[in-house]
């Protein structure tokens, strides 16, 4: 009897409380579009694994949004984010993606870090008719209508690594990497393009995530004698790598070592000391000469403390809100097929310079910087490309 | 294949094989004697990994000039710590739980996410490292491509001074014949007038110093993350299991063979290929000896 009515007053409760959650929006009064602030949504892992990466992204992003506040906001509308916590996990990343479109009616999505985590929002923001800004550097083979790209892809910068090394530290090339996609994909790239420039591969490796044990495969570096290493091992694995790697005299003089995967960020948690000497290449570094920059990295510093350190992925966070902003203004509109539309060769002048994106890839013409540790953790740029454009379907795979 | 490449392997493999006996000990104490699947067992590696982080801050902090000594202080540190959190939690966990394995599982499962938000909270999310002591980098510098790295060296030697404690203390003093007493019966062990409750105790914390320590001489070889005790807890379990869960010899022995395996094989295969090779024996080898390879008693 009692277990009944209980069933029954539960349904009812829950029949009326999901009536009250469909219709709460409509009953919102509208005020005018001009005052009420436009919303925004910042999805990025807070908590979890990923969060070592992904917290400071959401500071840059927020330090746009301030920015861009403080002079206005967008078409005299205050840009308003609303944060949502991936939390490492990417059914959760849909699930908050379908929630920011859905439930507070976002404008764009900035977030995502990993590949896993931007391949399980994709189907969300197609079948909602999202916009989602992709901060990091990833492995290309991928073009959404509902996506914008603004970071490497694996060409823009594998090839300009390869060609530079080649010309600078060595033809023979050991390949070491993490054991995931975008390693994999990177050194596919990377070995077609090793043949061009006249180079060989000596070596290819590659360890599963959080791997710490690379004593063996530094005695294979050694026995192949080969003059450079071209690493994709990333996140905590690098400290193990770098300190086994400088115990075994492996410093970057005789034999160079180039990361695709090391900004300055990450090399708080590996330690200056084990990593100086060994080379980057990203698209950005906090060294980089451009007022743009000079001032980036001044308001960072000024709103998050002086140790912070800016680094590539931090910076595509910060460009991606104005270019989004841009891109807005430009169409006039908010709706997400005009800005997508007017983004098309829309360029800035980021913290890394001048940028522009592709007529049609929703990718980002960039630059690619080659740059050496120092001890004090910040990079010395050896070289600049001139943009590169972005190709995320290279013919070689 | 050269001599120096052999010779370098060989000492790969041992470097190795201490390494996963100094994470396998606390667990086979823990697990193989007194039966308690402590799935937080990789967290309590990472707190003696934090504690070592700590005590490295603060000498930097107030005593500069013993810097060169903090490692030593801080793996002391590190077992003082998970020693008296492993009591702790015995006194306040554990023992509810002796006949409940599958609940203890449940229980130390929620204990290391627990822990590992509470290192997210008080270190932050970012992985952290200390930094190498003067006398511990570098190698020596044997030929000119044979060199052994003195860290490692450093690991060698601590392994054999607490497995020979370990073994004192099992198997020549008076506190590990109880412990000896008691997992073999623990009625008459009562019975003969041996505090059972308290011999649980200081041995489930023993065990858990021993992941202190391991934890704190890895901090070594890499940086320490809130879910770094993750990384080692699969590791641990396998040598333990593959050994054979009631025998510390096994122990050993298993922790052997896997490490020459793996690190033999990472020469001629890729890492991931040199893991999977080295699962797929484990799982060979449990299929036919369930007990595990050493396991010496087959009544229970």
């Amino acid at each position: 009897m009692t277990k009944t009515i209980r069933r029954r007053q539960i349904l009812k409760g829950s029949a009326l409380t999901a009536a009250g959650l469909g219709l709460a929006p409509l009953m919102r009064p509208r005020k005018a579009a001009a005052a009420e602030p436009i919303k925004v949504g910042i999805l990025h892992s807070l908590t979890g694994t990923i969060a070592i990466a992904e917290a400071s992204v959401v500071d840059a992003e927020k330090l746009a949004i301030e920015e861009i506040n403080g002079r206005g906001g967008v078409m005299g509308r205050k840009i308003e984010p609303i944060t949502e916590d991936g939390a490492s996990d990417w059914p959760t990343f849909a699930e908050k993606a379908r929630k920011l479109l859905d439930r507070d009616g976002v404008a764009c999505i900035f977030g995502c870090y990993t590949s896993a985590s931007r391949k399980a929002v994709l189907p969300v923001m197609e079948k909602s008719k999202g916009l989602l800004y992709y901060p990091t550097y990833y492995e290309g083979l991928e073009q959404s209508p509902n996506i914008m790209y603004t970071a490497q892809e694996a060409t823009q910068s594998v090839i300009a690594a390869v060609d530079w090394l080649a010309k600078n530290r060595g033809k023979t090339f050991f390949l070491i990497g993490s054991d995931y996609i975008w390693p994999r994909t990177t050194n596919k790239i990377a070995k077609p393009t090793i043949a061009k420039v006249g180079g060989k591969v000596v070596g290819e490796d590659y360890f599963p995530l959080g791997h710490i044990e690379f004593s063996s495969v530094i005695n294979k570096i050694k026995a192949s004698k080969a003059e450079v290493i071209l690493s994709t091992v990333v996140g905590g694995s690098n400290v193990a790598f770098y300190k086994q790697l400088a115990a075994a005299g492996i410093t970057g003089k005789s034999q160079a070592l180039l990361a695709l995967a090391v900004s300055e960020e990450e090399l708080s948690g590996i330690g200056p000391e084990n990593a100086a000497g060994f080379l980057s290449c990203m698209g950005y570094f906090q060294s980089v000469k451009e007022p743009a920059n000079e001032k980036f990295v001044k308001a960072f510093k000024a709103k998050y403390g002086a140790k912070r350190v800016t680094g590539d992925t931090l910076e595509c966070g910060y460009t991606s809100v104005y270019l989004w902003k841009l891109a807005a203004e430009k169409a006039g509109s908010f709706d997400v097929p005009k800005v997508v539309a007017a983004s098309s060769e829309l360029a800035w002048d980021a913290p890394e310079g001048k940028i522009k994106f592709h007529k049609s890839n929703h990718h980002l013409w960039k630059h690619a910087r080659i740059g050496e540790f120092g001890k004090d953790g910040q990079v010395k740029i050896l070289y600049e490309s001139p943009l590169i454009e972005p190709n995320p379907f290279p013919k070689i795979l | 294949m050269t001599f120096d490449t052999i010779a370098m392997q060989v000492f790969n493999g041992l470097s190795l094989f201490t390494v996963l006996v100094l994470m396998a000990l606390g667990l086979a104490i823990v697990f193989g004697l007194m039966g308690v699947i402590n799935m937080a067992h990789g967290e309590l590696m990472a707190m003696g990994a934090y504690a070592t982080y700590a005590t490295a801050a603060l000498f930097e902090r107030f005593f500069p000039s013993l810097m060169g000594i903090y490692f030593l202080v801080g793996i002391v540190v590190a077992f003082v710590v998970t020693f008296v959190f492993g009591y702790a939690l015995e006194r306040g966990l554990i023992r509810f739980l002796y006949k409940r394995p599958l609940d203890t599982m449940l229980a130390t499962w929620g204990l290391g996410l627990i822990l590992q938000q509470l290192f997210r909270s008080v270190f932050g999310p970012r992985e952290v490292g200390v930094p190498t002591e003067r006398w511990l980098e570098g190698a020596w510098h044997i030929t000119g491509s044979i060199s052994l790295p003195l860290g490692r060296i450093f690991i060698i030697g601590l392994t054999i001074v607490v497995s020979a404690t370990v073994y004192l203390l099992l198997f020549r003093s008076r506190w590990g014949l109880r412990i000896r007493a008691v997992t073999q019966n623990r009625d008459m062990s009562g019975a003969a007038g041996i505090n059972t409750a308290r011999v649980d105790a200081v041995t489930f914390a023993f065990g858990c110093g021993l992941a202190g320590i391991a934890g704190s001489s890895f901090t070594m070889l890499a940086s320490t993350g809130p879910t770094t005790g993750q990384q080692y807890v699969v590791d641990t379990f396998i040598v333990v299991v593959f050994g054979g869960v009631d025998s510390l010899l096994g122990t050993f022995l298993s922790a052997f063979l896997i490490s020459q395996q793996q690190s033999g094989l990472e020469l001629f295969l890729t890492g991931s290929m040199a893991k999977a090779a080295m699962l797929l024996m484990v799982i060979v080898v449990l299929y036919f000896r369930p007990n595990g390879l050493f396991a010496m008693r087959v009544r229970r």
